[in-house]
């Protein structure tokens, strides 16, 4: 070693990169533990009242048809509230809590200052995110199953377009959330003008052909679409090679794109 | 093993800027193994920026920093495996446990679960939180919380402990047990860089000091060292009704090397102050009440930087 020499007492190190998003990850889990319960209600039971309100009940109302590919309505939707119900998810996840650990309770300052950096936080973040969603749907899925409005096995894969398509959103949205220095007043409008928008005309409830035409590119921007198209494909059988390749390159770009854009504005904001 | 003597952080001309303001303005400091090392300074003197930089949180701006041997803007990781932070601002999670804080952060540090429960008792013990260590952190007052901040530093046994303003917010009875503990560590080995607004705190605990004033050091030396550079032997103070002191300056300016005009108070700075009592007497002099005491810390602090300390 050139350098001067000393003798090491301390016991850390400097741990590798997976590693170090495990132990963020493991980090966000003892939190878990503690208040899984308070999370449920948002992150669980509201697809599944979707389901019964608007897949039984509403859905009752409702004949088979074209449009809802010759089956039940209930059936048509089980598959698509996995996918808003991500999406729902990931907002939430991915806006008080980042919000709150850089402003709040200054969290991520407290990582940042062991031998963890901020990238590694920062996959550890998302990465975190993308088990909630996965646990979750997965627990929607069983529930929607034990009432009888799940096609088949193919739900399976549904439920990873699912998480894709949150994530996709998530990421922009986590760096959205580290440029913010307020007090959560930008959450309240990207809720308002995005989130439930998107929920309600990107195809969730009834297909965007039904919408004027010049409506139709701005769902077509949406996470929620694609993860639909991708969601239903896979839950009825009917995805087709090349718009898949389409869908999923749109989602993982959008994925890419806002981690990237999070990880500059992460080390812009905790290495100052 | 041998350990060559060298310093543990070496600054020269190191300097930090937020846009278009300095913070730090090319600043040299040594901090050798070993030392408990201070830094002084009135509010936004820049001492929080620069030990956010040798905690290789913060990349300089200019002039260079060595950790440990080590360049932080390179090996930031390797610095901060050996480090123990106390930062101005608590970071704690209030939604966890006392304990699962400590827990959860010494894993970051590639500490095993083993490790960690044991140290985690070891610290809670230290701070005098074990009864409240399964309690949630929110509820708890602010100098618990600090205390638990202080013993989070040391879950990884560093070789240097930076504490920036680690008593503010305890009790006297706190603070004295802290420094007990400081004490301790650097007698087993451990360097500290410790910032603070109480001069107590650095007489009692620095082997060496720096005073800032404006991102620039205005003196360096052990607090013995300053007080002799820097004040007089004694110090006598008159008290008056505030407003009262400036009109009796001109009686009494002359009877000492330098006074200091304060608020409610004159300080006259002189090597014999029972003397200088005497002769403001027979002048007729009459303040509301008078102490004639040892020049400190906080008289090097007012010469130098025009500010008392504590505001
Ligand atoms: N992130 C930042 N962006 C812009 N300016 C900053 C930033 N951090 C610190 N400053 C400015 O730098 C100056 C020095 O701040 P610093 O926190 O280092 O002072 P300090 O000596 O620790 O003061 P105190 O005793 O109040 O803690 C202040 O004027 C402060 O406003
Ligand atoms: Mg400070």
């Amino acid at each position: 070693m050139t350098g001067p020499t000393t003798t090491i007492r301390s016991t850390g190190t400097v741990v590798g990169s997976w590693r170090a998003t495990w132990l963020v990850i493991e980090g966000l889990w003892t939190w878990y533990r503690r208040s899984w319960r308070a999370t449920v209600v948002s992150s669980v039971l509201q697809p599944v009242l979707m389901l019964l309100a608007l897949g039984f009940g509403f859905g009752s109302q409702v004949q088979p048809g074209d449009a809802t590919g010759g089956l039940r309505y209930v059936a048509y939707l089980a598959p698509a509230l996995l996918v808003s119900g991500a999406i729902q998810n990931a907002g939430g996840e991915s806006t008080y809590p980042v919000l709150s650990a850089f402003k709040w309770q200054k969290t991520y300052w407290g990582v940042v200052a062991t031998p963890i950096s901020p990238g590694q936080l920062l996959s550890g973040q998302l990465l975190w995110i993308a088990l909630r969603l996965l646990g979750s749907g997965a627990v929607y899925l069983a529930i929607a199953a034990l009432f009888g409005a799940v096609t088949g096995p193919g739900v399976l894969l549904s439920l990873l377009f699912a998480v894709l398509a949150g994530m996709a959103f998530c990421a922009p949205v986590v760096a959205f959330s580290a440029s913010r220095d307020d007090d959560g007043q930008g959450f309240a409008g990207l809720f308002r003008f995005v989130v439930m928008p998107m929920t309600l005309f990107a195809g969730t409830f009834f297909p965007i052909s039904q919408l004027p035409a010049w409506v139709r590119p701005l769902a077509w921007l949406t996470p929620v679409w694609h993860g639909n198209e991708l969601a239903r494909g896979a839950a009825f059988g009917t995805l087709r090679p090349l718009a898949t390749l389409g869908h999923v390159g749109y989602l993982v770009a959008l994925l890419v794109a806002g981690a990237l854009l999070a990880c500059r504005l992460f080390r812009r904001r905790l290495a100052v | 093993m041998s350990t060559v003597d060298h310093p543990l952080v070496t600054a020269t001309g190191l300097a930090k800027r937020f846009g278009d303001f300095e913070a730090v303005r090319g600043i040299d400091v040594e901090v050798n193994r070993g030392e408990a090392f201070g830094f002084l300074g009135p509010n936004g003197a820049g001492k929080s920026s620069t030990m956010r930089m040798v905690a290789a949180v913060s990349p300089r701006t200019g002039g260079d920093l060595r950790v440990f041997g080590l360049d932080p803007d390179v090996d930031g990781p390797r610095i901060r495996a050996r480090l123990g932070v106390c930062p101005q601002q608590d970071t704690l999670d209030n939604e966890l446990t006392v304990r699962q804080n400590l827990q959860v952060y010494g894993r970051y540090f590639g500490l095993s679960r083993a490790r960690v429960r044991e140290r985690a008792t070891e610290l809670l013990e230290f701070a005098q939180l074990t009864d409240r260590a399964d309690d949630q952190v929110e509820p708890l007052s602010g100098g618990m919380k600090r205390r638990l901040t202080i013993a989070r530093s040391l879950v990884n046994e560093p070789d240097l402990l930076l504490l920036d303003e680690p008593t503010t917010g305890l009790d006297p009875q706190a603070r004295h047990l802290l420094w007990d503990r400081l004490f301790r560590l650097k007698q087993s080995g451990v360097t500290l860089i410790i910032t603070t607004h109480y001069m107590d705190e650095a007489e009692q605990l620095c082997d060496r000091l720096v005073v800032m004033d404006q991102g620039r050091i205005a003196a360096e030396g052990s607090p013995a060292e300053l007080i002799g550079r820097y004040s007089t032997r004694e110090v006598l103070e008159l008290r008056f009704v505030p407003g009262g002191q400036e009109a009796v300056l001109p009686d009494v300016v002359d009877l000492a090397e330098r006074v200091e005009v304060l608020p409610d108070r004159l300080l006259l700075y002189t090597e014999d102050g029972e003397g200088a009592l005497a002769a403001a007497h027979n002048r007729g002099v009459r303040p509301i009440s008078s102490l004639v005491r040892r020049s400190s810390l906080e008289d090097v602090f007012l010469r130098l930087t025009g500010r008392s300390l504590v505001d």
